[in-house]
């Protein structure tokens, strides 16, 4: 599913952000990618969807190759993808069920299926009676439902999260994380970068901890690690 | 590409332009502007060009026979002028009806010339047209020394100097247009790139959500497409309205006038075409640039 073998990545000014990553993310897994500010957390996520490229090394996802993949395969690579971001990155001028339809609409699916989809995924994260609703109506935690709607909405075999409870309070985050854990149950692998101790202290999964560039453990049912 | 994907992307591209009011009204003003000046220069040298080459077409070479000649030496002179190549057609022109046109052409002045028909002072003449405008030099420079032939008259100063001043003309306005049109697009591109800069974040979420390049762009060539062709379409208006006006005034007077301008049809047609792909062009050119860099994510 993911496959990372010796991966290097310099940035043009010359940060070393990744410095030899072995890695091997299995269909149906939920593994929290944990480390402090700067440990390099945020390229080895990015680097999933292609958003920045490995300096050395392979990273395979879904059978692309994004070292060598072609600019006009990214867009496939991110269909077989759903990401989710700290901040929402939904879009303020459309409603909860047009951010979510845009991704499908984007791929040219038929309108009778966007509009199917769509209302399965908003009935996931319970957001079924708010489809109407504009972004800034809703509170922090609906919205980061809606990227997530958003995300599975052309059901992606990986989710990728990015600090998804990184803006939102602890009462909510837990709704999130409820969200994600149901839909890694429905077989989708999620791979989900956070700070939040409590989480993965409490619900127990793989946790890959990232410290200067490098793995600095991977356990199957670890706790956070940290203290912060 | 589906039309539902088609129709999509036009209401999109229309819906930016709306979105963005005002930038929508400065790029159709500069381009209606550009457009305008670059509409009446073509306009004014298609004229040019015409007026020179009906002069040009006037330009003829008038060979004066000597008085002493018998009608056999003009006969004989006239085969020999036929035999230089380039010649489109001579004509004789008896001294009677020589003097008969310029009385006419005189009017009613001419009458105090009237007298002069019992003592023609005129030549018989030879005119002989060539076949391009530019021959008639050379063909007047080997009719001169033929026999029989007192004079040889043509309008060389006006013919080069008409020549010079229409490709000056051509040049000048060629150079403006050019000129005209990189700056506009330079305002077009700048433009939309600040309707795009605030829709940065629109593109990268599309990006991230797997859209291709191509589909992010197409509203964007829809919307310069748009805006050109709207610019394009003030200025055609003004211009036809303008020429129509100009053209009647200037056929009221057309006794007066050595000019005459071009008919409107097909000119206009003509003008507006190249107007509306111009437009066209800049607006698709200055969308497509402003894009390019967004589109790396």
């Amino acid at each position: 599913m993911i496959q990372m073998k010796d991966v290097w990545k310099t940035y043009p000014n010359g940060v070393m952000a990744i410095n030899g990553i072995d890695v091997s993310i299995a269909k149906g897994e939920f593994v929290y990618v944990v480390g402090p500010s700067g440990a390099g957390k945020s390229t080895f996520i990015k680097m999933m969807y292609r958003e920045e490229k490995p300096t050395r090394g392979d990273v395979v996802v879904n059978g692309f190759n994004l070292g060598q993949i072609k600019e006009k395969n990214i867009p496939l690579l991110r269909r077989s993808l759903g990401v989710v971001f700290q901040d929402f990155k939904l879009l303020p001028t459309l409603t909860v069920f047009e951010n979510v339809s845009f991704a499908l609409e984007v791929i040219e699916e038929a309108p009778a299926t966007i509009k199917r989809n769509v209302m399965k995924v908003l009935d996931i994260v319970r957001l079924k009676n708010k489809a109407r609703f504009l972004p800034h109506e809703l509170s922090g935690g609906e919205q980061q439902r809606v990227a997530i709607a958003r995300a599975i909405v052309n059901t992606p075999s990986v989710l990728i999260a990015d600090e998804p409870t990184g803006n939102l309070d602890p009462d909510t985050s837990w709704g999130i994380m409820q969200i994600l854990e149901e839909i890694n149950n429905r077989g989708t692998t999620v791979v989900m970068a956070t700070h939040n101790k409590e989480i993965v202290n409490k619900i127990r999964k793989r946790v890959i901890a990232i410290e200067g560039g490098r793995i600095v453990r991977d356990d199957i049912r670890g706790g956070y690690g940290y203290e912060r | 590409m589906k039309g539902r994907t088609l129709l999509r992307h036009g209401k999109e591209g229309v819906k930016n332009l709306a979105r963005n009011s005002w930038m929508t009204f400065a790029s159709i003003s500069a381009v209606a502007v550009m457009l305008l000046i670059v509409g009446v220069f073509l306009l004014l040298i298609l004229n040019l060009n015409h007026f020179a080459t009906s002069v040009e077409e006037d330009v003829e070479v008038r060979v004066f026979i000597e008085l002493t000649a018998t009608k056999e030496e003009r006969e004989e002179l006239q085969s020999r002028i036929k035999l230089i190549p380039n010649i489109e057609s001579i004509t004789f022109l008896p001294k009677e009806e020589g003097l008969e046109q310029f009385i006419d052409s005189l009017g009613d002045q001419g009458e105090i010339f009237e007298t002069l028909r019992s003592e023609n002072p005129l030549y018989d003449v030879f005119v002989v047209r060539a076949r391009t405008p530019q021959l008639t030099e050379q063909i007047a420079m080997k009719i001169e020394p033929l026999p029989y032939v007192e004079e040889v008259g043509y309008g060389k100063d006006v013919v080069d100097q008409l020549f010079k001043f229409t490709s000056f003309a051509r040049q000048v306005g060629l150079f403006l247009i050019i000129g005209l049109m990189f700056t506009t697009m330079f305002l077009i591109a700048n433009t939309i790139k600040l309707t795009i800069l605030a829709r940065k974040r629109e593109i990268k979420i599309m990006k991230l959500v797997g859209a291709t390049n191509s589909f992010i762009r197409w509203p964007f060539f829809i919307e310069g497409l748009l805006l050109g062709t709207i610019g394009s379409l003030i200025p055609i208006i003004i211009l036809t309205y303008g020429y129509h006006k100009l053209y009647i005034s200037f056929s009221q007077q057309l006794e007066f006038m050595v000019v005459d301008l071009l008919p409107a049809n097909p000119l206009l047609y003509q003008v507006s075409s190249i107007l509306i792909a111009i437009g066209a062009f800049i607006g698709i050119w200055g969308s497509m640039t402003s894009i390019r860099r967004f589109l790396k994510v």
